[in-house]
């Protein structure tokens, strides 16, 4: 059914149908508005029978949902940003025991400087634990992601983390089309592991593994999420039968076929570039865009396939490799290996700052002009004012030293 | 309630001979139908404190529960030396998350198994003296504050023992340990320090609390049992003597542990919703010197020179716990 | 598309009014797209909030920087924050505001200002001066974006009971004010 609603509020619904019986949340910015209505579902009833845990913290949160998930529950959780990093230790736990839980990550900066708006540092500082990596475009494909996240973390039994942009989609009014619960639970078989914590039959999960066989246990994970790499179209394709609708899948193709200049992006800003792309088109330019919507595990024969024709491809990312480059970037150059295509690595979008359609078009006509650098990132809208003077002499917290610089600093009187 | 204390002065030594009991009253230990949940073929060291603890707190716990009991356990050295990969002592099932969590795990654990309408299985977390009162302290209060139906038995050899013997917020004043030891004029750990769990588990107002030792085996058991007929959370401290980390002889786990009690430096409660309901009396007040000069962590409060200030100091705690707790007979 | 673009300070229901012109513009079969300027929730601090309304799916997700139409439910922000920024010249202005624009220094803009007692209808018919409800109704009548039936529906299904039928009621006496004007 289609309703007008906060993406939050939709995710919520969405998670809801998907039954799960054990919900451990710790609030935390742009994620509340997720756990608040799962809240109320649970105590009103309408998602039952569940447990809601109001955990101590997201190492709480996270922690409890393992132990739910080794009992044989379908465990959830939601988080960001610093929430994340908090339960950095039992997420890799949590895919090294091949537990298939669920979460939510609500795409969010992480400080210093503390900064509650959303880029993909959270998530992308995880992109090695191990878990599956989904990302949304929009609330529809956030619902859409959730309820095939579930099927995929008990089909292949790892963990799923779907990210969905913090305040400009969970904080967003728009149409949303919630599907029917019978066609969820069609979709959705119950949650029936192989493995599980039962007193009629007792196992032992969690023993210290040595140099003797550690390799092997990693290896398997691996292999695990390359096998994703086939799973992940399967299910989204089952989904798209089921359900009416295309969503997820590995990558997203816009108008690409034919381009010479590519812009790669995960995420809601596809959506404006979708926009500039049309605008572009329009102008005789031959343009187009690739949605990566799986990053863990990198698709790196579709990133392939989609980009290797292109004479330049523009990777816009809302997080990077501090000292190093750009991360997606940095993976879309694995991919190009041997092709010759020119990559540019392009940072925006830090902290939440809009990536506005007039900036994209800007950088657009510099990367086709070959004024954009290849061989470091370059910052969208970055005030070079500012951090020209900062770097002159730096020294202690870069924020509080340009409020120095701007002579802004607030001194007693 | 603890279990009525029974005095062999006939004998003239602390012998509790099973034979002179009620079969009802015998302990489970000594019964041949026991779980044996914490079967042999671990690598524990020989005259572990915890070990014996472990076997008898959830042989006691598996009577309780007949049987449907499921555990998290806190990485430990109960946890590393009771599943040697590809082996496991364990005949419950048991699972090994991480150092912090095991209370978070076990609050997960019983949420799943009321959802399915499976509560009849409890659920019980162990872990050592560091995972429960340093690096799983918030995960504990949680569990305590949310009241979620989980046992939690810390196990306390009081240092972090599997990884070398360094302090933890349990090592008692003046204790020697890999990261407190008597340097210069330095007399082993700090006084003013530490944090006493089983009484945090008392403001907590959780529904039970309780304190045991290796060296009284109806006692703890007892406690277990009673812990299990209260729903939502339950806190018992065992103190486990550590030969290696506390320089005792592996057959006087238990006897050191006595000393423990008997000396007021480890006081035996029980506390339900806030209240204390019971305390043991010590039945043979022992100086605090005779339990210190059995243990080399202490032994440099008898070297040259000697510190009869710091065990005066000792003294005077041992005195203060039990005027506290009214311990003397 | 039409770009909303609201004004006014936390606590008067800004986020609320671009969420309700947002549900109204989908009842009546178009796409919209609603959300805030992202802060930290404090009651009294200038809050800007976006309404996306088309014909066709909104993928665009920027602040609104050039917006159709501007809404502003508070005056005193006149002097603090550059509320008609983007706007095009002949740009419309709904102003919450009982003074004329001569009085509030406004006659000379080059944009279409209109005001409305917003906070004074909002008194009289809700009891409380919370003009989010009220600015909508006069929002349809100057603009047709949406109708009043939509907004008036979209009030009842987020306020229940007696405070959605005020904010019904006042949301169409300034749609009537309004509609004068437009006309």
């Amino acid at each position: 059914m289609r309703r007008q609603l906060e993406g939050s509020v939709a995710v919520a619904k969405a998670i809801a149908l998907c039954r799960p019986e054990v919900i451990c949340a710790y609030p935390i910015s742009p994620q509340t508005h997720i756990v608040e209505h799962l809240s109320d579902l649970v105590r009103s009833r309408e998602l039952a029978p569940c447990e809601y845990l109001n955990v101590e913290s997201e190492f709480a949160a996270m922690s409890a949902a393992i132990g739910a998930s080794a009992v044989g529950a379908r465990a959830y959780s939601a988080t960001a940003s610093q929430g994340l990093l908090y339960m950095v230790e039992a997420l890799y736990n949590a895919s090294g025991l091949g537990l298939p839980i669920v979460m939510t990550v609500a795409n969010r900066a992480i400080g210093s400087p503390i900064n509650i708006w959303n880029d993909h540092s959270d998530a992308m500082s995880q992109r090695d634990s191990g878990w599956i990596q989904l990302y949304a475009e929009s609330n529809q494909e956030a619902v859409d992601l959730h309820i095939q996240a579930f099927r995929l973390a008990e089909a292949i039994s790892l963990p799923v983390m779907v990210c969905m942009d913090g305040f400009v989609l969970t904080h967003a009014y728009e149409g949303v089309d919630l599907p029917a619960q019978e066609d969820v639970d069609a979709f959705l078989p119950p949650f029936a592991p192989r493995q599980v914590l039962d007193p009629d039959e007792p196992m032992t999960i969690g023993a210290m593994v040595g140099p003797e066989a550690f390799t092997e246990v990693r290896y398997l994970m691996h292999a695990k999420q390359m096998q994703a790499l086939d799973d992940i179209p399967a299910i989204a394709s089952t989904f798209a039968q089921a359900f009416g609708r295309p969503a997820g899948g590995l990558v997203r193709r816009y108008r690409s076929e034919d381009a010479e200049t590519i812009v790669v992006a995960l995420g809601s800003v596809l959506g404006t570039i979708e926009d500039v792309v049309d605008e572009l088109r329009a102008d005789g330019i031959r343009i187009g865009a690739l949605g990566v919507k799986t990053f863990r595990p990198w698709p790196l024969e579709e990133v392939r396939a989609a980009l290797a024709h292109a004479e330049r491809v523009v990777v816009v990312e809302k997080a990077f490799a501090v000292g190093a480059g750009g991360i997606v970037g940095q993976n879309v150059r694995l991919a190009l290996d041997g092709t010759g295509v020119t990559v540019h690595d392009v940072v925006a979008g830090l902290g939440g700052r809009p990536i506005t359609g007039r900036s994209l078009r800007g950088l657009l006509d510099d990367a086709i002009a070959g004024r954009l650098p290849r061989d470091r990132m370059t910052f969208l809208d970055l005030d070079t004012g500012i951090v020209e003077r900062e770097l002159e002499r730096p020294s202690g917290p870069h924020a509080e030293n340009i409020l120095r610089d701007l002579g802004v600093l607030a001194r007693p009187y | 309630m603890t279990a009525e204390r029974i005095r062999f002065y006939q004998v003239g030594s602390f012998a509790a001979g099973n034979r002179l009991l009620d079969p009802e009253q015998r302990t489970v230990q000594s019964r041949t139908e026991r779980s044996n949940t914490l079967t042999s073929g671990h690598r524990a060291c020989q005259g572990c404190g915890e070990a014996l603890g472990a076997r008898y707190a959830l042989d006691a716990a598996m009577r309780a529960t007949e049987g449907k009991l499921v555990a998290a356990n806190a990485t430990g050295c109960l946890e590393v030396f009771s599943t040697p990969y590809p082996e496991s002592s364990w005949q419950l099932p048991w699972l090994h998350s991480l150092f912090g969590n095991a209370p978070a795990v076990a609050t997960g654990m019983a949420a799943a198994l009321k959802v399915k309408g499976r509560d009849d299985i409890r659920v019980l977390a162990q872990g050592g003296d560091g995972g429960t009162v340093d690096i799983g302290f918030a995960c504990l209060s949680g569990m305590f504050e949310r009241d979620d139906d989980v046992l939690y038995v810390c196990y306390d050899n009081e240092a972090y023992m599997n990884t070398g013997v360094q302090r933890s917020g349990a090592t008692p004043p003046a204790a020697s340990t890999a990261t407190t030891r008597p340097v210069g004029m330095e007399a082993g750990n700090r006084f003013g320090q530490g944090k006493n769990v089983p009484l945090i588990a008392v403001a907590h107002e959780i529904p039970y609390v309780a304190t045991a030792t290796v060296a009284d085996l109806h006692d703890l058991e007892a406690k277990v049992e009673r812990a299990m007929t209260f729903r939502g959370a339950r806190y018992l401290h065992v103190l486990v003597p550590c030969p290696l980390g506390w320089g005792t002889a592996s057959s006087a786990t238990i006897q050191v542990a006595r000393l423990a009690v008997e000396t007021g430096l480890f006081p035996l409660f029980e506390a339900e919703h806030g209240e204390i309901t019971s305390v043991t009396r010590i039945r043979r007040r022992t100086p605090v010197e005779e339990y210190l000069r059995a243990q080399k962590r202490y032994a440099h409060l008898f070297g040259d020179p000697p510190r009869p200030d710091i065990v005066a100091r000792l003294q005077a705690a041992a005195n203060r716990t039990i005027n506290r707790f009214g311990l003397a007979e | 598309m039409h770009q909303v673009r609201i004004h006014g300070r936390g606590g008067q229901g800004v986020v609320t009014a671009a969420e309700l012109l947002s549900v109204a513009a989908f009842a009546e079969g178009r796409h919209a797209q609603a959300f805030p300027t992202f802060g930290s929730e404090r009651t009294g601090a200038p809050v800007v909030a976006f309404c996306r309304i088309d014909e066709r799916p909104i993928r665009s997700r920027e602040p609104i920087a050039e917006p159709d139409t501007l809404i502003v439910q508070d005056p005193t922000l006149l002097h603090q924050v550059d509320l008609f920024a983007g706007l095009h010249p002949g740009g419309l202005v709904l102003l919450n505001s009982a003074r004329t624009l001569q009085e509030l220094g406004l006659d000379d803009t080059g944009f279409r200002i209109v005001t409305l007692p917003a906070t004074d209808l909002a008194r009289k018919h809700l009891g409380r001066p919370v003009p989010n409800a009220v600015l909508l109704g006069g929002f349809a009548a100057l603009t047709g974006v949406v109708s009043l039936d939509a907004v008036v529906a979209a009030i009842r299904e987020k306020f229940k009971g007696a405070i959605g039928e005020q904010n019904a009621v006042a949301a169409r006496v300034a749609y009537e004010q309004l509609e004068a004007v437009h006309a």
